[in-house]
Parts: C-alpha cells; sequence; structure tokens
C-alpha cells in the first residue's frame, strides 16, 4: 500500500467504470413525448457518443440517466441494477454529471466547488475533502487555480473544475452534455483532450456532443438519434463513412 | 416678514427643538431602532420560513404561504398593528405584562415576514436552476442544495431590498404608538407628537422627521454604493489572460499519486 501510493502514476489515475443500459426509455416533458422507446448499451470502460440535430432527445435521454427527469416508462441499469427502484440521491453519487454551461458555483472557488459535494455528500473531513478535491484539480491541470472563483476563469478552465468536480465523486460512469458548446473555439481542444484521457484510462462515459471529430476518434460506440428515437448506432468509422440512413447521411452532410 | 418669522416659529423653534433633543436621543431613538431592528430580525426569520414554503413543490406548504403573504401585505399597517395589538392584548399580558410594546413589534414583524418573504422568494428563484441541476447530480439532497448554494446566493442578490425593507419597517414603527405605550418606551414619533402638544409647536416633530432622516439616508445611499458589491460577492480581479495560453496548461500526463481516497 505505502509503496503503491507512493509511485507517481504517469498515466494518472486509473478508473473502473461500471456498464450502463437503457432498455425501451421514453421521457416526456407534460403531453410532449421527447424520448421514445430508447435502448442503448454502454460497456464498462467504453465511450459513447450521442450526436444528433437539436431537439432530438440528446440531453433529455443523460437526464433520464441519472434520474434529474424521470422516465415514463422502461428502465435505465447500472451496472446491471434498475436505476428506477433505488434512491435518486444514491444513483446520481455514482454518475457524474457535465453540463453544457458548467454550472459552477459562483460564489465558491474552484477548490471549494469541487469539495463542496465531498464534504456533503460523502461526509468527508475538511482536510480529506480539500485534498480529494486538490488532486482532482492538478489531474486537470488547474491546482495553480484553486483559489480562483468561477468569473476569474475562462469557459475552459470553468468547464474543467466541472469534470474535477464530477470526478471527485468518484462515478462509476461520466455523462457530459455538450460540454465543449459553450466554449470559445482555442479552449475546445483543452476539454475535449481531458475528456479522451478518462475515455483512455477506463472511465464508461456517455457523451453528447458535436465534436464530430471526438466521436470518431474517442468513441467505441456513436448512436445518432432524431426525433426522440435511436436512428442508428454502431462503430464510429461505419457511421460517420457508411450511413445507412437518409437522416443521418443528411445530418453529416450538414455537420461535416 | 411676518409670514416668515410665522414658518420659523411654527416648525424651526430652536428653543422646543433643544428642550426636547434629550428625550428623542434617550428615549425615541431608541425605542425606535430597537422596535425596528427586533421586527426586522424576526421578520427575516419568519420570511425566509415564507419563502421557502412558497416555493415547496407541495401545494401544502404553498398554498399557506400564499395566503400568509397575501393578508399581511394587502392590509393597512395600522390595521393590523391595532388589531394584533388589541386583539391579543389579554394574551399577551399573561406573557409580557401590560407593555403593548411586544405585540407592536409582533405585528410589525409579520408585516415585514410578508414583504420580505417575497424579497426572498424573487432572490431564490432568480438563481439560475443549474445550480440546484448541478447540487441535485452530485448526490445532494433538496435541503443541503438549498441551503448552501441557492439560498445563500439568492439572499446576496436582495440585501439591498431588503435595506430599502427595513427603511419601511423603521417608518412604520411610528405606528405603535396607537397601542398607547408607556412614556418610557416612546419612539421618536411619539416623543415629538407629545411635545409637539405641550408646547403648542410643530418643532419637535420636525426634529423627530430629521432623526428619522439621519437613520434612513445614509442607508439609501449605503445601499445604493454596496448594490453592485452585493450582488457579485466579494471577488479578486485578475488582468484578462489569453486563452492560447491555455492551451499548455495541462501537462500530457501529470504526475499524481493516488491510492489514499480511493
Amino acid at each position: 500500500m505505502t509503496t503503491m501510493s507512493a509511485l507517481p502514476i504517469t498515466d494518472g489515475h486509473r478508473y473502473s467504470g461500471s456498464s450502463l443500459e437503457l432498455r425501451g426509455v421514453s421521457m416526456a416533458y407534460g403531453d410532449i413525448e421527447v424520448l421514445r422507446d430508447v435502448s442503448l448499451e454502454v460497456a464498462p470502460g467504453t465511450t459513447t457518443c450521442i450526436i444528433g440535430p437539436s431537439g432530438s432527445g440528446k440531453s433529455t435521454l443523460l437526464r433520464g440517466v441519472n434520474r434529474l427527469h424521470e422516465p415514463s416508462s422502461g428502465d435505465v441499469l447500472l451496472a446491471g441494477e434498475s436505476v428506477l427502484t433505488q434512491k435518486p440521491d444514491a444513483v446520481r453519487r455514482r454518475i457524474g454529471l457535465v453540463f453544457q454551461h458548467f454550472n459552477l458555483f459562483p460564489d465558491h472557488t474552484a477548490l471549494e466547488n469541487v469539495a463542496l459535494a465531498l464534504r456533503n455528500v460523502k461526509r468527508m473531513s475538511k482536510a480529506a475533502a480539500t485534498r480529494t478535491a486538490m488532486e482532482r484539480l492538478t489531474e486537470v491541470g488547474l491546482a495553480e487555480r484553486a483559489d480562483h472563483r468561477p468569473r476569474d476563469l475562462s469557459g475552459g478552465q470553468q468547464q474543467r473544475v466541472a469534470i474535477a468536480r464530477a470526478l471527485a465523486m468518484d462515478p462509476e460512469v461520466m455523462l457530459f452534455d455538450e460540454a465543449t458548446s459553450a466554449l470559445d473555439p482555442e479552449l475546445v481542444k483543452g476539454v475535449l483532450t481531458l475528456m479522451a484521457g478518462l475515455a483512455r484510462r477506463g472511465m464508461t462515459m456517455l457523451v453528447v456532443t458535436h465534436e464530430m471529430g471526438f466521436a470518431r476518434k474517442v468513441a467505441d460506440q456513436v448512436v445518432f438519434m432524431d426525433e426522440g428515437r435511436v436512428v442508428e448506432h454502431g462503430a464510429p468509422g461505419d457511421l460517420f463513412d457508411r450511413p445507412r440512413s437518409p437522416r443521418l447521411q443528411r445530418f453529416l452532410s450538414e455537420v461535416l | 416678514m411676518d409670514w416668515l418669522d410665522t414658518l420659523v416659529a411654527t416648525f424651526l423653534d430652536f428653543e422646543a427643538m433643544w428642550q426636547v433633543f434629550p428625550q428623542m436621543l434617550g428615549t425615541g431613538l431608541v425605542n425606535t431602532l430597537v422596535i425596528s431592528i427586533a421586527a426586522t430580525v424576526i421578520g427575516v426569520v419568519l420570511g425566509m420560513v415564507v419563502a421557502i414554503m412558497g416555493i415547496s413543490r407541495s401545494r401544502w406548504l404553498r398554498i399557506p404561504a400564499r395566503v400568509y403573504t397575501d393578508i399581511f401585505r394587502g392590509l393597512p399597517a395600522i390595521l393590523t398593528i391595532l388589531l394584533i395589538g388589541q386583539g391579543f392584548a389579554r394574551l399577551s399580558q399573561q406573557v409580557f405584562g401590560p407593555s403593548p410594546y411586544p405585540l407592536g413589534i409582533l405585528a410589525l414583524s409579520l408585516i415585514a415576514s410578508a414583504y420580505i418573504g417575497e424579497i426572498f422568494r424573487a432572490g431564490i428563484q432568480s438563481v439560475d436552476r443549474g445550480q440546484i441541476e448541478a447540487c441535485r447530480a452530485l448526490g445532494m439532497s433538496y435541503g443541503s442544495a438549498m441551503r448552501l448554494v441557492v439560498v445563500p446566493q439568492g439572499v446576496r442578490r436582495v440585501l439591498p431590498a431588503l435595506v430599502n425593507q427595513f427603511i419601511a419597517i423603521v417608518k412604520d414603527s411610528s405606528l405603535v404608538y396607537f397601542l398607547g405605550l408607556l412614556v418610557s418606551e416612546r419612539e421618536l414619533f411619539r416623543v415629538g407628537q407629545d411635545a409637539a402638544v405641550l408646547t403648542g409647536n410643530l418643532s419637535p416633530l420636525v426634529m423627530a422627521g430629521l432623526f428619522y432622516l439621519v437613520i434612513t439616508v445614509p442607508l439609501t445611499h449605503l445601499v445604493n454604493h454596496f448594490d453592485d458589491r452585493f450582488r457579485t460577492g466579494r471577488r479578486k480581479s485578475a488582468p484578462p489572460r489569453s486563452g492560447l495560453d491555455e492551451v499548455e496548461e495541462q501537462t500530457p500526463s501529470p504526475a499524481l499519486t493516488y491510492g489514499e481516497n480511493s
């Protein structure tokens, strides 16, 4: 143990992601059905990218996974167990979510942003929470900015703090909801590099993205959604180079 | 220049003003501040309860909060003060003794809490939904999310409105005199009024007015001055930085020691 922890692990932390599966999930906002009978499997330690036009239900799907919005039917399985029969707070602890607009706490420093849930949810001591938070900030390259508030950080830095905040909880699955859509172009790369690193180190990731280059390079599976359904899914090479459905062909011709 | 002399004699009789000054300071000002501050403190506590109830998802909390707010905000202050002050006089006698002073504070608190509750509710609801979603996504409970993240941000935004509310309470505290205060319990208005009746001259009331202004005007300006800081919180400002510098910020593989926290 002591010899292990003294060794610097050059490729950072190894993660052990869990499997995630959606079975026939439908979701609605009031009377409006936004997700229809979506089934999807993410193997442990793999990355699935969800692409599709706006309004296709991609973000809603992520919110259904950690029950920020309750599915109206179907089931979501985390590590083989239904999340719908467990307490939402217990499920969310095991699933990290990264938002398009970061949603950092503006009156907390970067370090406090990461440490807050460690203290409140994991009941860590102040010292332990600070140490873990600092480790995660170091991992995303922001140790020097630990005492900055979000408004004094760039968008890219803010998003990396948000990723550190989610990682600090030791999640089994990470969800990314258009994590780079609100960033200036030169800052996108830093966040994507970080995400690719997580994928390489064994995190299970479900990534809603408009970054087709990222999806092609990093994803093990790409899912194309439109009008609340999964239209096509498969390996990135197949989807991007040999799209079968006319919808996907049209979508790719618009974005590439 | 007869009319000018009359005017000065009526409103600015320094002799009469000077005579009432010690009472104004020792009795009037003290009581006005005690009543106002006590009513504000109770009003803030009750107002927070009303606000939290008002944004609850349960209608059994929401509706009572709504009705409470509508009643105490909709009635004239003087009516509430008289109804509470006289209606509960017997009950109050057993607890606080014969003085109507505590009931006056209570009535002002109820009125204040209705306004303050609305101020808090507006503040809390103005906090971006993403804040509570971020908390919930991390596994925090609704209560923890509100207490640690949402409410502090909401309250900070409405601090200027709260100071304005305090100013309103200071002015309304003059109405407590309707309940009939003991000599030592008189607030600014009553001290001025008594002296005005005694001397047959309005100058003591003008003196009372000056005391009110001494409390309220600086507060008003303080609010304007701190408005921006209240909204944004304390902050260190950093010079702008090129986004290009950030590209190298992440070394490809940070050397880390893990194992203690997993």
